[in-house]
């Protein structure tokens, strides 16, 4: 089993996936729903303290905006759990959406510096891409498979 | 009772930086609610492509196609409070847009506000109590005139001030600095009773605004407590005789500052703060100091000096400290360095502040340090209009206060 980063870390059948082919998703645990009624999009289920930004600091600068710095506190230790990660690029809101453009580069470049497995994915647009998706990311979990049991 | 003002909430960051129990905190304070406009994902997109900003954040654009469901009318609310990360580009484009396109399109109040993880709810209070005021007593701020006999008082941060006003007329005044902030205002009262030849039981209603408009409101027993966004802004229209159309007022204060609109005597849209002393009045102070006069000298000399001969930073007042220094030791004329130092105050608050307003003519200065000429002229060159400062500037506060306040005369 590895634990594996989906990103967007709000997609729900991307967690599904990854838990589906036996490994652990490290995501949000945050849906996005039909109607939003929250501050933000993907709002944390928890009440965030002004302690988060601070310890956001190891990911990124004091000059770096609070709430940059209040996200990488959730999802840095996340990256730093992550054996292996999927990065889906401009995928539709009711797919996964993170809220701050500014954070999502900083996730994508931390794991991409990691080192770890990568499956890069561009969003399917039709019903054909789709049916390649699901297949790369079968194949990619599948290899991931392989590699946790050596 | 009255019901509860509804603020819808744009915002960008604010649950991340752990500041949205502030801006909860804040609005309960002021007997307010906060809401998310409720809206479909699908929206989201629509009205953010509508709107024609293309920015990166999906919040953002969230943010975006709220405001746009608030000004078509599909979503109620009393005010907007727009809030995005300090330091974010993208953020602080999206908040300056939203804040012009809703105050443009629509009668809200609005303000915007930038947060860090260090943004408490007594910061944003007088911002949500401005909201608040606006919404729940624009009857009451449409007022023009002055009736019966009433007291306004103002607790500020440097100064306290009072007035009497008897049949739109002000027949009282007092000032002193502020120190324990009930025994100045006694203080301030009795100047202004003795001035006016009015006897305290004469009062037929008390106003008080101002850092400390809580606790002398309650020791008066004032009919009116409220904030001096809405209150300075409304005595200056007053005294400047700007009560219909358009106006900004500016009011650099001892600690702090406030770039207010106006349409017809009621604030539109406004801003509050500056980062560091160096961009308010306590700068001008030291700077006086410094040159040995009094700060009521300063004005008339800095008129005689040249401001741009002397190259000053008042960005933050350590900075200031220093140019000023520098500059006595390189042998600079006083003249010059007081004409330096008011525009180094003045461009403070036009690069940081004033950008975050429309400024609309006439621009009205107020506050004890629309006394100081060399003040008003630096102002006046960096806008390029001419400044108007009218009679009592300095008693703005109290003048609000005493105005509105007959309103309550008949129980309004």
């Amino acid at each position: 089993m590895v634990k594996v980063f989906i990103y967007p870390a709000t997609s729900l059948i991307l967690s599904d996936m990854v838990a589906r082919f036996g490994h652990e998703p490290l995501g949000s645990a945050i849906g996005i729903r039909e109607r939003i009624q929250t501050p933000g999009i993907e709002s944390p289920p928890l009440q965030i303290t002004p302690e988060e930004p601070k310890k956001g600091l190891k990911w990124a600068a004091v000059e770096v905006p609070s709430g940059v710095r209040g996200r990488m506190a959730v999802y840095g230790p996340l990256i730093e759990e992550a054996e292996a990660a999927i990065i889906i690029k401009d995928p539709d809101y009711a797919f996964g959406c993170m809220g701050c453009a500014r954070t999502n580069e900083l996730i994508q470049f931390h794991l991409r510096h990691k080192g770890i497995p990568l499956l890069d994915l561009d969003y399917p647009t039709s019903d054909e891409e789709g049916v390649g998706f699901v297949a790369a990311v079968k194949e990619f979990l599948t290899g991931l498979k392989t590699e946790g049991s050596a | 009772m009255t019901e509860k003002v509804r603020i819808a909430q744009l915002s960008c960051g604010p649950e991340y930086s752990g500041v949205q129990k502030e801006i909860y905190d804040a609005a309960a304070m002021v007997d307010a609610e906060v809401f998310f406009p409720d809206i479909a994902l699908a929206d989201v997109q629509q009205g953010f492509s509508e709107f024609g900003l293309d920015v990166r954040s999906p919040d953002l654009k969230l943010a975006i196609a709220r405001a746009k469901a608030l000004v078509e009318g599909r979503i109620d609310a009393d005010a907007v409070f727009i809030a995005t990360c300090f330091r974010c580009a993208e953020a602080a484009i999206v908040r300056n847009e939203l804040r012009r396109y809703i105050h443009e399109n629509s009668t809200l109040p609005v303000v915007s506000y930038s947060f860090t993880e260090r943004t408490t709810s007594g910061t944003l209070l007088t911002r949500m109590e401005a909201l608040t005021t606006i919404a729940r007593r624009r009857a009451l701020l449409a007022r023009e005139e002055q009736e019966g006999i009433t007291l306004g008082i103002d607790s500020g941060s440097s100064t306290t001030k009072a007035v009497i006003m008897k049949d739109n007329e002000i027949v009282g005044t007092g000032w002193l600095p502020t120190t324990e902030v009930l025994k100045s205002a006694e203080g301030v009262v009795d100047l202004a009773l003795q001035e006016a030849g009015i006897r305290f039981e004469d009062i037929e209603a008390i106003g008080t605004t101002g850092y400390g408009r809580y606790l002398i409101g309650k020791k008066f027993n004032a009919q009116l407590i409220q904030e001096e966004l809405t209150v300075n802004s409304k005595g200056a229209v007053y005294l400047a005789d700007r009560q219909h159309g358009s106006a900004t007022v500016i009011d650099i204060g001892g600690m702090d500052n406030k770039a207010i609109t106006v349409q017809d005597g009621i604030p539109g849209t406004f801003t509050m703060g500056g980062i560091c002393a160096g961009a308010s009045g306590r700068f001008l102070e030291m700077t006086a100091k410094r040159l040995g006069v009094d700060i009521t000298e300063l004005g008339p000399l800095a008129m005689k000096g040249m401001g741009d001969t002397v190259p000053m930073n008042s960005y933050c007042i350590v900075f200031g400290t220093q140019s000023l220094v520098n500059a006595l030791a390189e042998g600079s004329a006083r003249e010059d360095v007081a004409a330096a130092a008011c525009h180094s105050v003045a461009e403070q608050v036009f690069e940081q502040q004033l950008q975050e307003v429309d400024i609309k003519e006439p621009v009205i200065m107020v506050g004890g340090t629309s006394l100081i000429q060399g003040l008003v002229r630096a102002m006046g060159e960096l806008l390029q209009t001419e400044i108007v400062v009218p009679p009592y500037s300095q008693y703005i506060g109290s003048v609000g206060s005493a105005l509105l306040a007959s309103g309550f005369i008949r129980g309004e």
